[in-house]
């Protein structure tokens, strides 16, 4: 149960350590700039190609201003493969209109959807990327409790990331403990041994949970988290961090009006 | 702190986890609690607490009673450092940790942060004031969670087996820093030479009664009370030589 598991961490692994203007604003004006933001790419309407433009061009000044390098950024947004996968589907197996591309039938409605999917899941994946990068996850619920966010639903994400790690690698020692007495599952019919130790791990957690409970108690815990808020963001945390959704903002009338 | 005829059974068994323990310490005291597991030591320490509740017997910690009433305060006077560190450091940052307890008593805005700030110095701990708990090692976390109950400024401080997974020199700082520390401390160990080496007096709890009390020396050093609690010295230990 101890030692320095200082790397490896599935928590803070996120955060990419750097001096930036977007590092040091406060978590709650970044999150609501954040959701802002996503929100205005969200309801633009595909056919405003520009606007999309004008999104990616303000989110990558954003990330060119936090110093995250720009292969990190790449790297995670790797989440999206699996819509890019379904996107490009959608062109062969839409109906209505078709066009020839390459000599190949393909829907004219359905390419408009496979952009619009790339399009809004590439820049609100990075949008949420910059945000991941440049704020610790204590912030973010920081953050979270500062925007009213039931502080009972705060506590559980919080208890989630703190736990999440040790679970992990409880579940790791079960594994590998499984392996050192020659377990190699390969079928789906040796799948019992894997499903009894989701059992365990539930049971475990379940007691840890009680465990820690108990601890909370000791601490004269009575049912309300007590609030630990130390740095209010300032008007010039809000105006920084508004500008991003601003941008978008802007170009989402624009691009509706037009 | 006075405890007398505590008696417990778990619901469900018919064996008493407790039957009727008597003792009494004195401010200022280390006294060591030593027993074979499942010999009620944790379900003890949990009394003190008020963890579980009072079926039979009396507890009082200084001019309190153990009741309902009293539970808050009670829970103030003693610290509890439980076994496991990672179910006391349940915040996101140590410093939240450190700040849970006082901040449920009230104590808030500048003054909670300068009690933080100083608890954690006081442990040794200043440095890792913004870490997050599952970066530490064995030997900080330990600190940090006796950090958590000292910033509540306890009388008693109760700890739990606090020698379990920690590396030689991590326990010797910890045995530097427990006996540094003013409160009167409890402390529940298999560790013998670390009960030894702190604690004065020693109780040996078995079966879920006091078997024996007195100074850790003479207990440690009678082979044939030992042996009939399961109670073992390290290969080559000998209490009369230290």
């Amino acid at each position: 149960m101890s030692g320095a598991h200082a790397h490896g961490s599935a928590v803070d692994s996120l955060f990419v350590e750097a001096e930036s203007a977007v590092h040091g604003l406060a978590p709650d004006a970044k999150l609501v700039a954040l959701v802002g933001f996503v929100v205005a790419a969200a309801l633009t309407p595909r056919t405003s190609v520009w606007a999309f433009g004008v999104y990616a061009v303000a989110i990558w000044l954003v990330v060119f201003v936090s110093h995250v390098p720009v292969r990190v950024v790449l790297r995670r947004l790797a989440v999206i493969v699996p819509f890019v996968i379904f996107a490009v589907l959608i062109p062969f197996i839409g109906g209505g209109e078709q066009t020839q591309v390459l000599g190949v039938s393909l829907s004219v409605d359905g390419l408009w959807a496979m952009w619009n999917i790339l399009a809004k899941a590439s820049i609100g994946a990075t949008a949420s990327i910059v945000l991941s990068a440049t704020t610790r996850v204590p912030d973010v619920l920081t953050g979270l409790t500062r925007l009213r966010v039931p502080r009972v639903l705060v506590a559980i994400i919080a208890f989630m990331m703190r736990y999440l790690d040790l679970l992990v690698r409880q579940l790791g020692r079960m594994r590998t403990s499984m392996t050192a007495r020659c377990h190699d599952p390969r079928w789906l019919w040796q799948v019992k041994p894997i499903a009894s130790s989701a059992g365990a791990l539930f049971v475990r957690s379940y007691e840890r949970g009680e465990r820690v409970h108990q601890a909370m108690l000791a601490r004269g815990y009575t049912g309300t988290m007590p609030t630990l808020d130390r740095r209010p963001a300032t008007a010039v945390d809000w105006s920084r961090a508004a500008s991003l959704p601003l941008v978008a903002v802007v170009t989402l009338i624009v691009a509706v009006v037009l | 702190m006075s405890v007398s005829q505590l008696r417990f059974t778990y619901p469900g068994e018919h064996h008493a986890a407790l039957d009727g323990i008597d003792l009494e310490v004195t401010a200022g005291e280390r006294v060591a609690l030593l027993g074979p597991n499942g010999s009620g030591k944790t379900t003890f320490v949990m009394h003190l607490n008020g963890l579980l509740e009072l079926q039979d017997g009396a507890i009082t910690i200084g001019d309190l009673a153990m009741s309902e009433d009293n539970l808050r305060e009670i829970r103030r006077r003693v610290g509890a450092v439980f076994q496991d560190a990672d179910d006391q450091l349940f915040m996101p940052t140590v410093r939240d940790d450190v700040a849970f307890g006082p901040a449920n008593l009230g104590v808030a805005a500048d003054e909670l942060d300068r009690l933080v700030v100083e608890t954690l110095e006081r442990v040794g701990a200043g440095a890792l004031i913004d870490r997050s708990p599952h970066h530490l090692s064995g030997g900080e976390k330990r600190r940090v969670a006796i950090a958590t109950v000292l910033s509540m400024s306890p009388h008693l401080l109760v700890l739990d087996e606090p020698t379990s997974g920690l590396d030689p020199a991590g326990r010797r700082e910890l045995i530097d820093l427990l006996v540094g520390l003013p409160q009167t401390q409890m402390v529940v160990t298999h560790d013998l030479p670390f009960a030894l080496q702190i604690c004065p007096r020693s109780v040996i709890i078995s079966g879920g009664r006091v078997v024996a009390d007195g100074p850790t020396r003479e207990l440690l050093a009678d082979a044939a009370l030992l042996a009939q609690h399961r109670l073992e010295l390290p290969f080559g230990f000998d209490p009369t030589r230290v």
